[in-house]
């Protein structure tokens, strides 16, 4: 059987290996490393809004204290490599694990709320671990956790001062989100959730379970959140609560989603391709003078986007306008 | 402890609190409007204070004295925000609840660096006010009469807000509130109200930023600090609810002040968001709230 | 023995009550009205049938079996499936997209959910529709979705609320075509109509409710002849004349 639905999943697939072609050829000839900085962070970013997306966008929690779950796989595979001596490559995923718990352990209570009394909860949420690892002595406390510095191996994931590997590495994480997405997108959970975001009432009354249906989104995006903060963990070779855990971190993992449209495969990966360029970029060319000019760009940005593309970016790619007019 | 220590951190928690409560009624009173939940609210305060400095630099108006200018200027400046911005992504016809937290928290952004833009990264304060280090002893209980006049002014505020409730305009806004598209069919203009709204709401934090201006420090981030616990004092005491953003406010100043004292300073505001989570067990839509 | 048994059900809210000490049953295969004037309590006795309230005393079962406090999730997977009064459509998807939803209560693959979903739209009409975004669909579009959305989660019982009113005599026939479609499924259906008119030529049985109590229940030739209806209905200065 054929239909427009498994027409278009083809179509996604098509898209994202043309592009996964494009995204490990070009780096190869790109020489500039701070280019290849704010390709790095911009992958990385796309990957940690498509993990919000799928419980922000999809489920339609918004949640607003991902930087938990990033600071917790940050700080996990970080802390079993220093005191347990586990190589990253299997931390960052123990990293996610722990992510994913985490968030089924916030998921829990917060649940029950619903609307803006959600979104609140998520924030202090993620305030009261950012307070906590700030606080707490055997993480490093304010002082923070250098990576030790080992020789570059796979195993190790660390790559000395060659970028390349690190991009593939932030690459793969895209993309696996990606195809995360993509699954869930043509999975029975993933028509439960948008009709969980939808309307509660209906999807409960044709036999969709909202708590599991959260909580489920809930595990996954917390997982690929954790794993993304390992990988960045290792990438800086240095965290604090005030990198990894701080309150923006949860609206930086939410924006690129937002602005580029939210419950969709594409808006996550387009609001990362312009965030975080322009937020890189303005930062260092314009906040070097502490003058405050870059936040003002910024956030005129946001403000723009948001109102003149409500549906986000993606919208730009569609022929036909899907909203209620 | 003894009785006198628990007294004056008691009367400190409540000098704070009530300060807290202005801010979030401010919040609480667009949110229970619109549903709008304005993540530039702290900005504002932040815009007041430094309003405050700035006058008081040039001309050495007391603060007390600029309270009715400096509050004016935030009543204009949040019916401005909700004419350019807040109207327009109320208007948008998908998303709206996203659009609004993100519109109001770029809007943010942009306030911050533009007050690091023009007043730099350091922390400015009003030194030297007619009340500054002065205070009250009432039995071997020291209030600094900064604090004080801020608690009073910020009762005072609350006391207005309720005035303004029982008028004509109170009564248009709490139409609107109930029932916002029957409201156009009694000749009720609801961008007007909405406005309003917004000055209002604006106006009391600027009231609560002057009052704080006189004994606390101003830079670019001291709105956000303030913001969060105005976001939980609303949300403790229930959206769009005064009384609740009173009791909250006063609850969240003792809990803070307490949890310094009991466990250390550095985790106060973690003693304020485990009240906040335990409450919201039982009451998820807070102690008074009904939306 | 009755498919759907309503024993004693009432309920209240906030001291208001909306139900009081309900009892009818409904046989298997038949159409059912359940009829009465604004605030008569139908809508919240179908809020307990389906699950999403709990009933303060009595019980609802299923083939004998208790059904009432169960929750909507495990109503609609015993085979209770509902539409809405005010329209609930799932408006970030297709309309192929939002019958899924209900397809998958009885499969967790996505291409059997796929079929069932598209045979579904056929039954009800709404094969040209498919690849729309369901919000984009007229009103009596819109109910036919609800329809089928609820027919794909393989119901034994159908409630659907008001899903007549407020359509063009023409869209009314179309919709009463298609309850007697469903009814020739097999699947029993419970309708809540406001205008008795209607509903009365449909159905096998209609209970009347007046505030909150069950008024009569019967044939709907003796409805439309029970003065306590028509004085429920229309007020006492009509009865009288």
């Amino acid at each position: 059987m054929d239909n427009f639905i498994l027409a278009r999943r083809r179509r996604e697939l098509m898209v994202a290996g043309a592009l996964l072609v494009v995204a490990v050829v070009v780096p190869r000839f790109i020489a500039d490393v701070t280019t290849l900085n704010v390709i790095i962070l911009s992958l990385l970013f796309a990957g940690l809004a498509q993990a919000w997306n799928i419980l922000g966008g999809y489920c339609g929690q918004i949640s607003l204290g991902h930087a938990l779950y990033f600071g917790i796989g940050a700080y996990v595979s970080t802390l079993l490599y220093v005191h347990a001596g586990l190589p990253p490559s299997a931390g960052i995923f123990l990293g996610g694990v722990v992510g994913g718990i985490a968030a089924l352990l916030v998921g829990w209570p917060c649940f029950r709320l619903s609307g803006h009394y959600y979104a609140i909860a998520t924030v202090v949420v993620g305030e009261i671990g950012y307070l906590l690892f700030l606080n707490w002595d055997y993480v490093g406390g304010a002082t923070g956790v250098y990576i030790p510095i080992a020789k570059p191996s796979l195993l190790n994931l660390q790559f000395g001062k060659d970028k390349l590997p690190y991009l593939y590495l932030v690459l793969a994480f895209a993309a696996a989100t990606w195809i995360a997405a993509w699954l869930i997108e043509g999975s029975r959970w993933g028509y439960a959730w948008r009709a969980v975001k939808d309307d509660v009432v209906a999807a409960r009354s044709l036999g969709v379970n909202i708590f599991s249906s959260k909580m489920a989104a809930a595990a996954i995006s917390g997982f690929f959140t954790g794993l993304g903060g390992a990988i960045y963990g290792l990438y800086v070779g240095y965290i604090d609560p005030d990198s990894v855990m701080a309150g923006h971190f949860s609206i930086l993992i939410a924006l690129p989603a937002v602005l580029g449209g939210v419950g969709t495969l594409w808006g996550p990966i387009l609001g990362a391709a312009l965030l975080i360029p322009v937020k890189e970029l303005s930062s260092s060319y314009l906040g070097g003078s502490g003058r405050g000019v870059d936040l003002m760009l910024y956030g005129a940005m946001i403000v723009v986007v948001a109102l003149a593309q409500p549906q986000g970016l993606v919208l730009l790619f569609r022929r036909r306008a899907h909203g209620p007019a | 402890m003894t009785l006198e220590t628990l007294l004056q951190v008691a009367a400190g928690g409540l000098l704070m609190g009530l300060i807290y409560a202005l801010v979030a009624a401010g919040l609480s009173l667009i949110f229970g409007l619109m549903d709008v939940v304005n993540f530039a609210h702290g900005e504002l305060m932040m815009l007041a204070m430094y309003a405050v400095f700035v006058i008081w630099d040039a001309t050495g108006l007391d603060p007390l004295w600029q309270l009715p200018v400096v509050a004016g200027l935030l009543f204009l400046t949040g019916m401005a925000i909700y004419r350019g911005l807040i109207a327009r992504a109320l208007s948008v016809p998908f998303n709206r609840g996203m659009v609004q937290i993100f519109v109001t928290f770029g809007l943010a952004i942009f306030i911050r660096g533009a007050a690091q833009f023009v007043w730099g990264g350091e922390f400015r304060a009003v030194n030297h006010t007619w009340l500054s280090d002065r205070s009250l002893n009432l039995g071997g209980v020291f209030l600094p009469l900064p604090q004080l006049a801020a608690s009073a002014v910020c009762l005072a505020a609350f006391a207005g807000l309720l005035a303004i409730s029982r008028t004509e305009f109170g009564r248009a806004l709490e139409a609107t509130r109930e029932d916002r598209d029957a409201v156009a069919l009694i000749g009720i203009d609801r961008d007007r109200i909405f406005a309003m709204g917004w000055g209002l709401g604006a106006g009391a934090v600027g009231i609560a930023g002057v009052m704080l201006a006189g004994f606390y420090y101003v830079g670019p981030n001291v709105g956000a600090s303030f913001a969060l616990i105005a976001y939980v004092t609303v949300a403790l005491g229930g959206f769009g609810s005064m009384a609740g953003a009173l009791v909250a406010g006063v609850l969240i100043g003792e809990v803070e002040a307490f949890t310094a004292v009991v466990l250390e300073p550095s985790l106060k505001q973690i003693g304020v968001f485990a009240v906040y989570l335990l409450v919201l067990m039982f009451r998820p839509r807070g102690l008074f709230g009904k939306l | 023995m009755a498919l759907l048994e309503i024993a004693g059900v009432s309920k209240s809210f906030g001291g208001v009550a909306a139900n009081v000490d309900i009892s009818f049953e409904v046989a298997e295969g038949e159409i059912l009205g359940l009829i009465g004037p604004n605030g008569a309590g139908k809508t919240s006795l179908f809020n307990s049938i389906a699950g999403e309230v709990t009933p303060d005393s009595g019980e609802i079962r299923l083939d004998g079996i208790r059904v009432s406090g169960l929750g909507p999730v495990e109503c609609a997977a015993r085979g209770i499936a509902r539409t809405f009064q005010v329209v609930r459509s799932f408006d970030s998807m297709t309309v192929l997209e939002n019958v899924m939803v209900g397809a998958f209560a009885r499969t967790a693959h996505a291409r059997e959910a796929m079929r069932e979903a598209t045979e579904t739209l056929d039954f009800c009409g709404l094969r040209g529709r498919a690849d729309r975004p369901a919000w984009s669909l007229s009103p009596p579009e819109k109910r036919r979705l609800e329809v089928a959305r609820a027919l794909a989660t393989h119901p034994r019982v159908l409630l659907l609320d008001e899903m007549l009113t407020g359509l063009t005599p023409t869209e009314a026939q179309e919709g009463v075509q298609l309850v007697r479609d469903v009814q020739r499924r097999g699947i029993t259906i419970i309708m809540v109509e406001h205008v008795m008119e209607i509903v009365l030529p449909l159905v096998s049985r209609a209970v009347v409710l007046n505030l909150g109590r069950v008024l009569t229940i019967g044939q709907p030739a003796e409805i439309v002849r029970n003065p306590e209806v028509i004085r429920a209905y229309l007020g006492d200065r009509y009865a009288a004349a």
